[in-house]
């Protein structure tokens, strides 16, 4: 079995024996600057706005139902089940689908839709980013498949950066398959260099902080 | 000597509009990695590549351990491993898992682990549709080349080319513009994404303690391909494994910035296992297939190892005056460029091109962008030494060899030395008439002959050095 | 440290540029130093090294250890003979422990020519002066391997009457490579056309360098493109007055 034969190819290469410890790995290099809420909420608007995204503030739940209902205009949408998105009254706005737990219902809605809403789980300041755990209240394609992407996130959830996010989940695997890091629309250079935005993915990205 | 590779460099020095577009594309990318590390932006950047080469060397310098821990911990989150020692096995892994699981179509995200083995062509040859998801790699396929750039695969061609080829293989008007030869490419995959039985992605990273698979891309086509059918294959390389998800957090750091100048790229995906209870979409499958595919080869010699660390960031190709000039297709195997040429002699054997060592003017470009600090210009030396030492086994080259012996006797012999270099310099052309553009007494040389054929020589001047010392 | 210097010339400048050498040594007597030529000397042994022959060039090399065995400081104008000393006599020797110290204790006495002058002898201003318009060209073994950018344009910028006007894009291989300038002489000659026109860019009338080998790849694109720019080796533009 190539296994076997594997491993022993690799342990004879190296002098090592099967079963052998490795010693020491260097140590974990992680930085976790001080910086306040709001420092990391204006950072991360910034950063979306950079990469052509779009980058809103809420003052209150209900100013982030608004910025939702202003930017989807009824057009149809499908939020995912993040309970935030139901706190800030976003799930009931006219036009948007959720709650769904069926995945061939799921698919088809995404597919069709013209915008995916979720919340995120973190966000990091520094880049921009968005991160989503997959889970029962997030599921993958809605931040995927539609054409433009809203996430809603209260500043809490926002860190400074990757340092951070691995330091709050020194293993993403315990808690989900799923971890992905969204950093601004789907983009490409593939043809002559010159920058397209939403390949696969979503070509709008528009990100409301609350609070 | 006129070889295959001799050529391919000749026809793209030849080719004008190629110069133009390898130059113009590199550059860029050059530039926006120089902007992206640059100490006001990331202060700790060398810093992190000297982490970065550390948990690599630490990574490779254990490799069975971490591989083993890797696996339990793909298999404790509902995943299997597959070691595979060749592209035949890769082949029959996914070919037996289609025949079992009725997959016909299958979708794939870009993979420089698989473009070593020609996955594509092998699952189409047993009847399954095996397609390239990555614009660029779409683009290739349906012009059946192989990828120009490691980061940028259809650097070479031009919107006028895409049209064509565009206009040819899906029969349909031909259409210049860029974004919409993008919305074309987006539409027609996107019907393969929500039909495919099957997705394969490569890996950026193996993460022991997570058992996670991390791919980092911009188009979301690796995002598709790893959550919208039912099952996902990532095929990767031994060499990727690294210990700790926390060694995300400097790798991450450095391979966007070096790759494009992104501080992230717009996706990283962090996977380990197929979903779980309660997870509404995501993977019912999910395997892990580990290549060798010559690495272990490269595992014993402790200097050249250090090859295995890359992360195929493509830095290097941009940063290389050669690949600015020669591109990727002149290279006789998948990888191009530095690091292309030190990976390609190691996996195939030094006979397989054992011009391709030689083809740099160890300017260490490659060196100094390389995010993991790999000695690219040091293990090029090497391989220089390991060609000739096979040459000499072979016999091969023999004129040459007897030069560079009679070159180390004149240069342990300092009065012949002399007499010959006074001997030489009485058939040249005198100082008085300038830079020549030939010595008649000399073109029978062939390394005259090859500096004459792109620039002047310098006539020989009426005393060296050592003579006018003596006279001072 | 006494202020006596032996004189490694490099086999390039010895054969074809001897004026390069007796221009380093004009500046280096003008400073006061005692100067000491070692007959036996030839080269680094860096052409073999390069093409893959590492016994012949392990021979080359014992050579110069013995004939630098009683130098106290060595000053050579190129970085690349420089950076072959100092930077891969060690792996040529890597099994020989008693050469390997006699390496070791070489690689501190042994200095580039433009390091020397801002290093040890402590001096930007050698009191030169030059009319006219140049470009340094950063030879890469020089810039890489040993790390100098700043002492060869600090020692410009105190010579009276010249304009230095940096390149764009800065810092790239003018082709040379050694054997690599005739093994791939198409590819070679194409990587000086760039530099070449970088060069041109910049309306200088002279490029200089720490090494007559780039020099040499220069000039030899510049002639032959009949583009009326001269190339000098930094030390001759040091000894001009």
């Amino acid at each position: 079995m190539s296994r076997d034969h594997i491993l022993h190819r690799v342990r004879t290469a190296l002098g090592r024996s099967a079963g052998e410890e490795a010693g020491p790995p260097p140590p974990v290099r992680l930085r976790l600057p001080e910086s306040s809420v709001e420092s990391r909420a204006r950072q991360m608007l910034a950063c979306v706005e950079a990469l052509a995204g779009e980058g809103l503030r809420a003052a209150t739940e209900e100013d982030a139902r608004a910025c939702v209902a202003a930017a989807i205009e009824g057009k149809r949408a499908v939020a995912s089940n993040a309970p935030y998105l139901e706190r800030c009254g976003i799930t009931s706005l006219p036009g948007v689908r959720s709650g769904i737990t069926d995945p061939d219902e799921l698919r088809d809605l995404c597919a069709a839709a013209d915008f995916g809403i979720t919340s995120a789980d973190y966000a990091l300041a520094d880049t921009g980013t968005l991160v989503l755990l997959a889970s029962p209240r997030e599921a993958r394609l809605v931040s995927l498949l539609p054409p433009a992407h809203i996430a809603v996130i209260p500043c809490g959830r926002i860190l400074t950066g990757l340092d951070e996010l691995f330091s709050i989940l020194p293993d993403p695997a315990a808690a989900t398959s799923s971890m992905v890091l969204i950093t601004g629309p789907s983009r490409t250079a593939d043809i002559e260099q010159i920058l397209v935005r939403g390949v696969h993915g979503p070509g709008r990205v528009m990100v409301v902080v609350v609070g | 000597m006129s070889t295959e590779f001799d050529r391919k460099i000749h026809e793209t020095l030849a080719d004008a509009k190629l110069q133009l577009a390898i130059y113009t594309a590199t550059g860029r990318l050059k530039a926006k990695r120089v902007e992206m590390v640059a100490a006001q932006v990331l202060p700790d950047y060398q810093e992190l590549r000297a982490h970065a080469h550390a948990i690599k060397k630490h990574a490779i310098e254990n490799l069975d351990h971490y591989l083993e821990e890797f696996e339990r911990n793909v298999e404790a989150h509902g995943g299997k491993v597959a070691y595979c020692k060749d592209g035949t096995e890769v082949a029959d892994f996914v070919l037996a898992l289609a025949r079992e699981r009725g997959a016909r179509l299958i979708v794939k995200s870009k993979s420089m682990t698989t473009e070593e083995v020609d996955l594509n062509e092998r699952l189409e040859h047993h009847g399954l549709e095996s397609v390239e998801t990555d614009l660029g790699e779409y683009i290739l396929q349906l012009a059946q080349e192989r990828p120009y750039h490691i980061v940028a695969p259809a650097l070479h061609m031009t919107r006028y080319d895409v049209a064509d080829l565009f206009a040819r293989r899906l029969h349909i008007p031909s259409e210049v513009v860029i974004e919409k030869q993008t919305a074309i490419a987006r539409s027609v995959l996107r019907q393969k994404f929500l039909a495919a039985d099957i997705g394969i992605s490569g890996a950026n990273f193996l993460v022991a303690d997570s058992g996670a698979v991390v791919i980092v891309e911009n188009e979301g086509n690796a995002r598709l391909t790893t959550s919208a059918p039912r099952i996902h294959i990532a095929i990767a390389g031994i060499e990727k494994v690294i210990p700790r998800a926390q060694d995300l957090a400097t790798f991450l750091k450095l391979l966007a910035r070096s790759a494009t100048g992104q501080a992230l790229s717009v996706y990283t995906s962090f996977l380990s296992g197929p979903r779980r209870g309660g997870e509404i979409d995501g993977p019912e499958e999910f395997y892990v297939v580990l290549l060798d595919n010559g690495r272990t080869r490269l595992l014993p010699d402790r200097g050249k190892r250090e090859s295995l660390y890359c992360i195929r960031c493509g830095a290097c190709l941009n940063a290389c005056p050669v690949y600015r000039k020669i591109g990727g297709h002149a290279f006789p195997w998948v990888y191009s460029g530095p690091i292309g040429a030190i990976l390609t002699p190691q996996f195939m054997g030094v006979a397989h091109e054992p011009a391709l060592p030689f083809a740099s003017s160890l300017c260490g470009a490659c060196g100094e962008v390389c995010p993991v600090k790999i000695d690219i210009p040091k293990i090029l030396l090497e391989l220089r030494s390991d060609v000739k030492k096979s040459e000499a086994r072979e016999k091969q080259h023999r004129l040459e060899t007897l030069a560079f012996r009679a070159f180390a006797w004149l240069m342990r012999h300092p009065r012949m030395y002399e007499l010959a270099g006074r001997a030489a310099a009485a058939m040249a052309p005198s100082e008085d008439g300038g830079w020549v553009r030939n010595v008649p007494g000399l073109m029978n040389i062939p390394p005259v002959r090859a500096w004459l054929s792109q620039r002047d020589l310098p006539p020989a001047p009426a005393k060296s050095f050592r003579e006018m010392w003596r006279r001072r | 440290m006494s202020k006596r210097v032996s004189l490694f010339v490099t086999c390039l400048v010895d054969q074809l540029f001897p004026k390069v050498g007796m221009a380093m040594a004009a500046v280096l007597e003008r400073l006061g130093y005692e100067l000491d030529f070692p007959e036996n000397q030839t080269c680094c042994g860096q052409p073999a090294f390069n093409s893959g022959y590492r016994a012949e060039a392990r021979a080359v090399a014992r050579h110069f250890l013995d004939t630098f065995e009683r130098s106290e400081c060595i000053v050579v104008p190129s970085g690349s003979c420089t950076a072959m000393v100092t930077h891969h006599f060690a792996e040529l020797f890597h099994k020989d422990p008693a050469a390997l110290e006699r390496v070791h204790a070489l690689e501190k006495r042994i200095w580039e020519f433009a390091t020397f002058l801002t290093g040890v002898a402590g001096v930007e201003d050698v009191g030169a002066r030059m009319d006219d318009v140049v470009t340094f060209h950063d030879g890469c073994h020089a810039l890489r391997e040993l790390g100098i950018a700043e002492a060869p344009r600090r020692l410009l910028a105190h010579v009276r009457g010249l304009e230095l006007r940096e390149m764009e894009p800065a810092a790239e291989c003018c082709g040379f490579g050694g054997t690599f300038a005739v093994k791939f002489a198409e590819l070679s000659g194409a990587m000086a056309r760039t530099r070449m026109e970088a060069i041109l860019r910049t309306g200088a009338r002279t490029v200089v360098s720490l090494d007559p080998s780039c020099l040499m790849q220069l000039q030899g694109a510049l002639s032959r493109a009949g583009a009326g720019v001269r190339t000098m080796h930094l030390a001759e533009v040091l000894a001009s007055r």
